[in-house]
């Protein structure tokens, strides 16, 4: 029984841990993808989104705090991300490497205005009412097995973003634009598109999404000033496995990285498994460097 | 002939970095009436929030020693270092205390790595560190003073209240690092030997938040109580992720040896509810001494809750100025000889004295936490319990020679 | 030429006569940088000169340390007797890959020769796929956490988060002696200067020619009849060895290597002390270095809460105004010339 259970229970586990790396990666994807930025304060977009569902629930109380917390957590940091490209990523358009430094120094300003601001010790949310059950499969083969509310609602969410993302790219007037810079930048830039503008609406939909994700990983974790840190090292994995800013590639690496990690640690401990991930991320770069979907391009350069 | 100019200007630059060095540095002059005492913990990176707290009860009580006339007729003079949570950082620290301000002692530390790490710098200069957190033990320097628990005076009474109450299938889990792994090592044996058993044994990445998997080993474990040496912010997530999965503190006890009245507030008492705690100090303890201690701290500090390794750190100043009034020298040599030699009734621990070895004899406690913050103190130790740096049953044969 | 060259000597006398002048803690302040100094030039060798961004420079240089670190333990360790970790981790033999160790040149080969081979590795299993810029900047980055993560995981043959340390000589010399940190300071000075005529010799040769071609047009340099491959791997090798030397005298300058002197964050403050002083120059690299390191030291000590400040605003600073850095600023300034941007390369457009 406990053998089943276990593998049982870590496959549950894997597409759980996948969820969360989805929602942490996919912000990232969207805008490593279009702009080839690599954000390294994304984390601290997580770590904002997590302090704004705080202060929604100390505003709203418990029950309704929290769903008003996703919100304010999606907007708020759309909105701080738009400013960050303004001010910063914009001048650094075409020097990637450089914008990693940079957004780098803007995620430790992050964390200590945070530490100022909220204190050093983390802040308290804890999971409203509603979803703070388990569904238990007893009477089944399944008997102990059973899934906690909180990590349901964290799949369903990331279903239903990568589901909007998906929408959005592929229905909308903007996604067209999306869709098109990212083909061919110059190309679309001469015929009109307002490349800046699709940039801008990319980068702060990719921090918006990551709020959102904070939001959701506040039921399950702490919210401290340095609770990115410890996401964006796997959020990356997620998106160099994935390839260029391919949404399903985004999806099927984090699936890949949460479901190996999860049954890894059916064997061995979370430490090893986090080591062997590592090892199988440079092996896998042999084979497919740039990613699992990578984009069909003649262009010699990637920028 | 950039290049020229720039080979010129990185001489300007380099000089320039020197003179600075040395103008900013301000030497301590060693007036008269004072003397300098090094206190150093982390004021930044992830071990701050709990060594802040620490300098804090370290600093109350210079300014209660000072407003009472200071030691041997001299005003103590504390400089504060930041170590950074970084063990290199302590060293380097430690060695800039004692070479460059020469004080008389250095109050400090909080991990293990951080002690290791300035260790050769004591040994090396012959200074003296007060050292106030609970540890693994197998250590004994005769440069520095253990206040805090030996794994004899903190885990064990734990295992022994734990085996009291019936508990016999325990569960390991704790946060990779040294004092997790030593105190699992050392409990693992004395189960065994008791004739419990160890339902499983587990570690996490420092600053890990991803429980599922343990929580699932946990599940299939079915242990009857688990012993937690989780450090910091992975205890919120392990909490969260038990109560997510149906297993609040209530329906599996948790006993933990990270989590003190400090920790509980960040974590937030309402997920620890009902969870046990092992220290040699609680903020509820019903001692006068302590109750005045507490209200000192707490009127320079409003709402903060103290905790075990502030009380140290705070019995750590009145037990050097102690024992430099009895050596009638701030020599280190001269102190930690004296300070072997006293017992001391003034600092909330109820009446304590350091051990030959330098260790501090102590009680152990087990409370539960209240949904205030505060423990309930559901047993105590039979008296003091003598330090014992290395545990006989896991590490025979070695014994503390200084 | 030689007013040039002139400088240099002028220099070295003044950091070789510095125990004359200087107070003894930030002598050894002073000499533990410099020997930081060495890890930053390789970084200016990679990113410099060759245009590749390692955010895991800190697992060579913990490499280098853990080798003379393996040594120091076993040569302080009672005849017979296990390192005291291995005791307490409960480990009562020593592992057989230890042995080794107990020989002093054997772990003096090691601190160079491991940290070079793994950055060989390293650079020629990723840049063989033609994996560049940002990709090879995350798999560096994600290398520094699983090295850490691993070695911290392995408490009983590494350590663990304590490292290594509580060492009482090196080499038959007494740790604690007057006269052993006077000499090691003058060794880190050696090699410092040893290590900048070498790199710089590197940059002007064939070799550092093509480097820097493939830094501003890796195809173009295809084009010409070169393989990038081997210009970039021997560089990045390089620079593992710097910071594997690096890390050999850093440990035995203060007594200690643990994982939380390489991790993650370390490892890219290693990268600003050369953004700082300016990725294009030797100089600027060893210049950099000392101004973050004292900085942080005098910073940390009175304002703590500014320090993550002061580094954050500097990074987006030095980026955004500054890119070439210290150096830079001063030859700009020298030149009257207010252009403050680099000169980059022309985008390639297919």
């Amino acid at each position: 029984m406990s053998e089943t259970t276990l593998v049982a229970g870590q496959l549950f586990n894997g597409i759980s841990v996948a969820s969360i790396l989805l929602l942490a990666a996919l912000g990232l994807a969207l805008s490593f993808g279009l702009m080839r930025v690599i954000n390294m304060a994304h984390g601290e977009m997580l770590m904002m989104g997590g302090y704004l569902t705080y202060l929604s629930i100390a505003v709203f109380g418990k029950g309704a705090g929290f769903a008003v917390g996703l919100v304010v957590a999606f907007v708020g940091t759309a909105l701080f991300g738009a400013l960050l490209e303004i001010t910063l990523i914009r001048r650094l358009y075409g020097r990637p490497l450089d914008t990693l430094l940079a957004t780098w120094g803007v995620s430790l300003i992050l964390q200590q205005a945070a530490r100022s601001i909220f204190g050093p010790i983390g802040v308290e949310v804890t999971a409203p009412p509603w979803l703070s059950g388990t569904l238990s499969l007893g009477g089944t083969v399944m008997t102990g097995f059973s899934i906690p509310g909180v990590r349901a609602f964290i799949i369903v969410l990331a279903a239903v973003v990568l589901g909007a993302v998906a929408l959005i790219i592929a229905r909308t007037r903007l996604g067209l634009l999306i869709r098109a810079v990212h083909e061919n930048r110059p190309i679309a830039d001469a015929l009109g598109a307002n490349t800046r503008l699709v940039d801008l609406a990319v980068f702060a939909l990719g921090t918006g999404v990551a709020g959102l994700a904070g939001s959701a990983l506040s039921l399950i974790a702490p919210v401290t000033p340095t609770v990115g840190q410890s996401y964006i090292v796997y959020a990356f994995l997620v998106v160099i496995v994935g390839g260029l800013g391919s949404l399903t590639g985004t999806l099927v690496a984090a699936l890949l990285i949460g479901v190996f990690s999860a049954t890894a640690q059916i064997a061995t401990s979370q430490s090893f498994s986090d080591v062997l991930l590592l090892l199988c991320v440079i092996i896998f770069m042999q084979f497919r460097p740039r990613g699992i979907v990578s984009q069909g391009s003649r262009a010699l350069e990637e920028t | 002939m950039a290049s020229r100019r720039s080979v010129r200007r990185a001489i300007v630059g380099i000089v320039a970095v020197a003179l600075c060095a040395t103008v900013l540095y301000p030497s301590s002059s060693m007036a008269a009436g004072t003397v300098d005492v090094g206190v150093l913990q982390s004021l930044t990176g992830t071990m701050a929030i709990s060594e802040v707290t620490v300098k804090n009860a370290t600093l109350l009580a210079i300014d209660q020693i000072n407003a009472k006339g200071g030691v041997l007729g001299k005003q103590i003079v504390p400089i504060v270092e930041d170590g950074a949570s970084d063990p290199s950082m302590f060293a380097q620290k430690a060695q800039k205390l004692i070479e460059q301000d020469k004080v008389a002692t250095v109050f400090g530390g909080w991990t293990s790595a951080s002690r290791k790490a300035m260790l050769p710098v004591f040994e090396r200069f012959h200074g003296l560190l007060w050292y106030p957190v609970q540890f693994e033990g197998n250590e004994c320097s005769p440069d520095i003073m253990y206040s805090g628990a030996q794994p004899n005076q903190q885990i064990l009474p734990a295992l022994q209240w734990a085996e009291q109450k019936g508990y016999k299938s325990i569960f390991l889990l704790g946060s990779d690092y040294v004092f997790p792994r030593t105190a699992n090592l050392i409990l693992k044996k004395h189960i065994v030997h008791d004739g419990g058993t160890v339902a499983g044994e587990e570690y996490v990445p420092l600053g890990g938040s991803d429980f599922s998997a343990v929580i699932n080993k946990i599940k299939v474990a079915k242990p009857q109580i688990i012993f937690n040496t989780l450090n910091g912010d992975s205890n919120v997530s392990f909490f969260k992720q038990m109560a997510a999965a149906g297993l609040p503190s209530a329906k599996l006890p948790v006993m933990s040896f990270s989590i003190a009245e400090q920790e509980a507030k960040a974590i937030g008492p309402s997920l620890l509810e009902g969870s046990y705690a092992a220290w040699n100090y609680f903020q509820s303890l019903p001692d006068p001494v302590n109750k005045k201690f507490v209200a000192a701290y707490q009127a320079k500090y409003p709402g903060s809750p103290v905790d075990d390794p502030m009380a140290h750190g705070y019995l750590d100043v009145y037990a050097w100025a102690a024992a430099v009034t009895k050596a009638g020298s701030f020599d280190p040599e001269k102190v930690r000889k004296a300070a072997t030699s006293l017992a001391y009734s003034d600092v909330g621990l109820g009446e304590t004295k350091f051990a030959g070895n330098q260790s501090l004899v102590q009680t152990g406690y087990v409370g539960e936490l209240q949904p205030s913050g505060q423990f309930k103190i559901l047993w105590q130790s039979k008296g003091p319990i003598l330090p014992v740096p290395y545990d006989p049953l896991s590490f025979p044969g070695k014994t503390c020679v200084l | 030429m030689i007013r040039r060259e002139l400088g240099l000597v002028l220099v070295l006398v003044a950091a070789a006569c510095a125990p004359l002048y200087l107070p003894a803690y930030e002598l050894s302040l002073l000499g533990r940088f410099l020997a930081l100094a060495v890890l930053a030039m390789g970084i200016s060798l990679i990113w410099g000169t060759g245009g590749i961004l390692s955010l895991g420079q800190g697992v060579f240089f913990g490499l280098g340390g853990y080798a003379v670190a393996m040594h120091l333990k076993l040569a302080s360790a009672d005849p017979g007797a296990v390192p005291d970790f291995m005791q307490w981790s409960g480990l009562n033999t020593l592992p057989w890959w230890w042995t080794p160790f107990g020989n002093p040149a054997f772990a003096i080969a090691a601190a160079v020769i491991i940290p070079g081979t793994a950055a060989a590795a390293l650079a020629y299993l990723v840049f063989r796929r033609r994996v560049t810029g940002s990709y090879f900047a995350i798999i560096t980055q994600a290398l520094a956490l699983a090295a850490t993560t691993f070695i911290i995981s392995q408490q009983q043959y590494t350590g663990g988060f304590n490292g290594l340390t509580g060492f009482t000589s090196a080499f038959g010399f007494a740790l604690g002696d007057q006269r052993t940190q006077f000499g090691l300071y003058w060794v880190t000075v050696g090699i410092v200067a040893v290590t900048f005529v070498a790199v710089r010799a590197l940059q002007g040769s064939l070799f550092g020619k093509v480097l820097l071609a493939v830094r501003d047009g890796e195809n173009r340099v295809r084009f010409l009849g070169y393989d990038p491959l081997p210009f970039k791997v021997i560089a990045f090798a390089i620079a593992g060895v710097l910071a594997g030397v690096a890390g050999a005298l850093v440990t035995l300058d203060l007594g200690v290597i643990s994982p939380a002197m390489f991790g993650v964050v370390p490892s890219i403050e290693m990268v600003i002390w050369v953004a700082v002083g300016g990725r294009n120059s030797l100089l600027g690299a060893i210049v950099g270095t000392l101004i973050v390191n004292f900085g942080k030291d005098w910073i940390s000590s009175v304002f703590p809460d500014l320090w993550l400040h002061v580094v954050g605003a500097v990074f987006v600073l030095v980026v955004t105004v500054a890119p070439r850095g210290i150096v830079g600023l001063m030859q700009s300034v020298r030149t009257r010339s207010l252009r403050l941007r680099p000169v980059t390369p022309p985008a390639l457009v297919e």
